[in-house]
């Protein structure tokens, strides 16, 4: 297996009493899409601005493209593309200006900086708002702007916060389609935090679920609803045509079913639970026993499930007070 | 599509300094910016009209023999006035913290709550670049401000008078042009200081101009006050004395970075002055009424200068150690 690019051990974050991150251990390899999903204040924020050294960690490392990212912020930054989920430009200047101010600063001399500020702005669809100033910029365009920004420094990792917040659902999807796209295209490496599963499932390789600081879950959207299957079981709804006498019948022969959990008959509609996947082998049985199936239904876990079952028990105090705690602080 | 990727040829090709990127930008924004025409247009028109007022009574002031200063015709171009409107380095008095409350009040909030600063530090530069930008750009802009409006002056009294300009004139002007970029700076670093501690630019201007009110306003009047009771009469105590009481509340007002302003340009720009005190008689025995060479003014003032410096130096250190471990979250 490849060495990870982004390799973060025990990384843990205190504000006082409040522990925002704790003990994170989390592993990235090069290419992959990872998406880092949590509640609000759940301390995905936080963890971006330690793999940069924007802040400093309480203790762990946080080892980006091979530099620590406390101790090395500037190499770290040098390869690493960010844009912040409340992403501003200097609003008396124009996209390509702001745009190739960053090159700039990146290294680039002046006449390479604005060539590669307008084939970045080409990349992502800006080229039309090339001489508008960005103060009348909308949220999307923004975004767009920021990825641009991002891009534009040729980075080895993308870390995206929040990325799809405050875009048009069909903007979501050419923003994600674009993010994947270029990610395939120049094996970048990209980490995306976001509190929208349904967007992020369609890109991301792997996902991360973060919550009150803890990350509770990593792997594949197909591993985590397996995992998850395997907790709760599968459920599946058969409907006969109409409520025969003989129900009861169908109910004893299903009885037998391997790895049944629970048997519910309502009305003309049986409900099963099973440790695995027995859907076929039930219907198979009914058939066999004479009844007039109608529908099937069998219910797999979504990411909406697996969503909930993480979030729901998991919304502690703590993230309430660290919110107010944040808000005074912000008017000092 | 193109292909977004820079190749790393053209990145090493002439790599700019960020630093200088940063100024660059920094200053391009101070001098599209309103606030900042709006502060050149007040500087120039209260210039020229100082300048006016003493271009009127030059001829008055040059054929007074009994001032050992007439023959330096271009100070007394800055100095001399009808009491009608104060003197270009009184109005500056006044102006230069303006101008660097202005230029500084919203340095590191603003960027915070448009949300660029975030952005900015996640690009491959050094903290106190930003810093320094931050310090150096408004400098830069009105340093050549200052020079400029002097220039203009010197090069209008020429052709005007015709007279030659003496070297020391010369040296002595752009001397006070650097003692009040310093005065400038200083409140320049004050105000960035104060914008890096509030969140608000609003708060960290009010502050800032709080300041200034109370040092050129509130705090001669709290001295005078807090003096007072301990003054015994005048008529009972000896001239020593005296001139130590003196001595005192003259030192405890140069506790203001506006007086210690008002002592340099002073001395800078009027050779003949030759004590910040009080003199006694005794002192003042065998004294030609002749001026004092720019070495001897330049010496007499030095404390002044280093007083200056060392307030901004300590603002701007302050400024340094709050923003360096700050964390920065939009």
């Amino acid at each position: 297996m490849k060495d990870p690019i982004i390799q973060l051990t025990g990384l843990t974050k205190r504000y006082g009493k409040v522990t925002a991150v704790d003990q994170l251990d989390l592993h990235i390899y090069p290419g992959e899409i990872f998406g880092l999903l949590g509640p609000n204040g759940a301390g995905k924020t936080t963890s971006i601005l330690m793999m940069l050294g924007l802040t400093e960690p309480t203790a762990g490392t946080a080892y980006v493209c091979g530099h620590n990212a406390t101790r090395n912020p500037i190499a770290v930054k040098r390869k690493v593309g960010y844009l912040p989920d409340n992403v501003g430009f200097y609003p008396d200047m124009t996209a390509l200006e702001n745009l190739s101010f960053i090159a700039r600063l990146n290294g680039l001399t002046e006449s390479h900086a604005q060539a590669a500020a307008k084939d970045m702005l080409h990349v992502v669809g800006l080229e039309r708002e090339m001489h508008k100033k960005t103060g009348a910029f909308s949220r999307g365009m923004k975004q767009r702007l920021g990825l641009a920004e991002v891009l534009i420094k040729a980075p080895e990792v993308a870390i995206l916060d929040e990325p799809t917040l405050g875009i048009d659902p069909k903007g979501v999807d050419e923003f994600l389609e674009l993010i994947k796209q270029l990610s395939r295209e120049h094996n970048l490496t990209v980490l995306l935090s976001s509190h929208h599963l349904h967007q992020v499932q369609r890109v991301c390789d792997r996902v991360g679920i973060f919550v009150g600081g803890k990350l509770l879950v990593e792997g594949s959207i197909e591993s985590l609803s397996q995992n998850l299957q395997q907790q709760k079981g599968i459920s599946t709804v058969i409907t006969l045509e109409h409520a025969q006498g003989d129900i009861k019948r169908f109910e004893e022969v299903l009885k037998d079913l391997s790895g049944l959990r629970d048997l519910r008959v309502n009305g003309s509609t049986i409900e099963l639970m099973t440790d695995s996947d027995t859907t076929a082998m039930a219907v198979r049985l009914l058939v066999n026993n004479g009844a007039d199936i109608v529908a099937v239904n069998r219910n797999d876990y979504q990411l909406d499930d697996i969503y909930n079952t993480y979030f729901e028990n998991s919304i502690t105090t703590d993230t309430v007070y660290e919110k107010s705690n944040g808000f005074f602080k912000r008017y000092q | 599509m193109k292909n977004p990727t820079v190749s790393s040829k053209d990145i090493n090709k002439r790599p700019a300094i960020p630093m200088q990127v940063l100024v660059r930008k920094e200053i391009a924004s101070h001098i599209r910016s309103w606030r900042f025409i709006i502060l050149i247009l007040l500087i120039v028109l209260t210039f020229g009209a100082s300048l006016y007022v003493s271009s009127m009574g030059l001829k008055d002031a040059v054929s007074n023999m009994r001032d050992p200063d007439q023959s330096f015709l271009y100070l007394k171009l800055l100095t001399i006035t009808d009491n009608s409107i104060p003197p270009f380095h009184v109005f500056l008095n006044f102006l230069a913290p303006l101008l660097g409350i202005a230029l500084g009040f919203d340095a590191v909030n603003a960027e915070y709550n448009q949300g660029t600063l975030t952005r900015l530090l996640a690009q491959p530069i050094y903290r106190d670049n930003l810093l320094f930008a931050k310090f150096l750009a408004p400098l830069a802009v009105v340093g050549t401000l200052f020079v400029a409006l002097v220039m203009l002056m010197i090069g209008g009294g020429l052709l005007g008078t015709g007279v030659r300009i003496e070297p020391q004139e010369l040296v002595r002007i752009l001397g006070f042009t650097l003692i009040s970029v310093l005065y400038v700076a200083f409140w320049l670093s004050l105000s960035i200081l104060l914008s890096i501690r509030f969140r608000q630019p609003a708060t960290s201007a009010l502050t800032a101009i709080g300041i200034w009110l109370f040092f050129t306003v509130f705090f001669p009047i709290l001295v005078n006050l807090a003096i007072r009771p301990f003054l015994p009469n005048p008529n009972y105590i000896s001239e020593q004395e005296y001139i130590g009481y003196n001595e005192l509340i003259l030192n405890l007002l140069r506790l203001s970075p506006s007086q210690l302003y008002t002592d340099a340009t002073t001395t800078l720009l009027m050779p003949s002055v030759r004590s910040l005190g009080p003199i006694s008689m005794e002192q003042m025995v065998g004294a030609i009424p002749s001026p004092l060479s720019f070495r001897e003014s330049f010496l007499m003032v030095w404390p002044q200068i280093s007083g200056l410096s060392a307030a901004m130096m300590i603002c701007f250190a302050w400024s340094y150690y709050i923003f360096m471990r700050r964390e920065i979250r939009s």
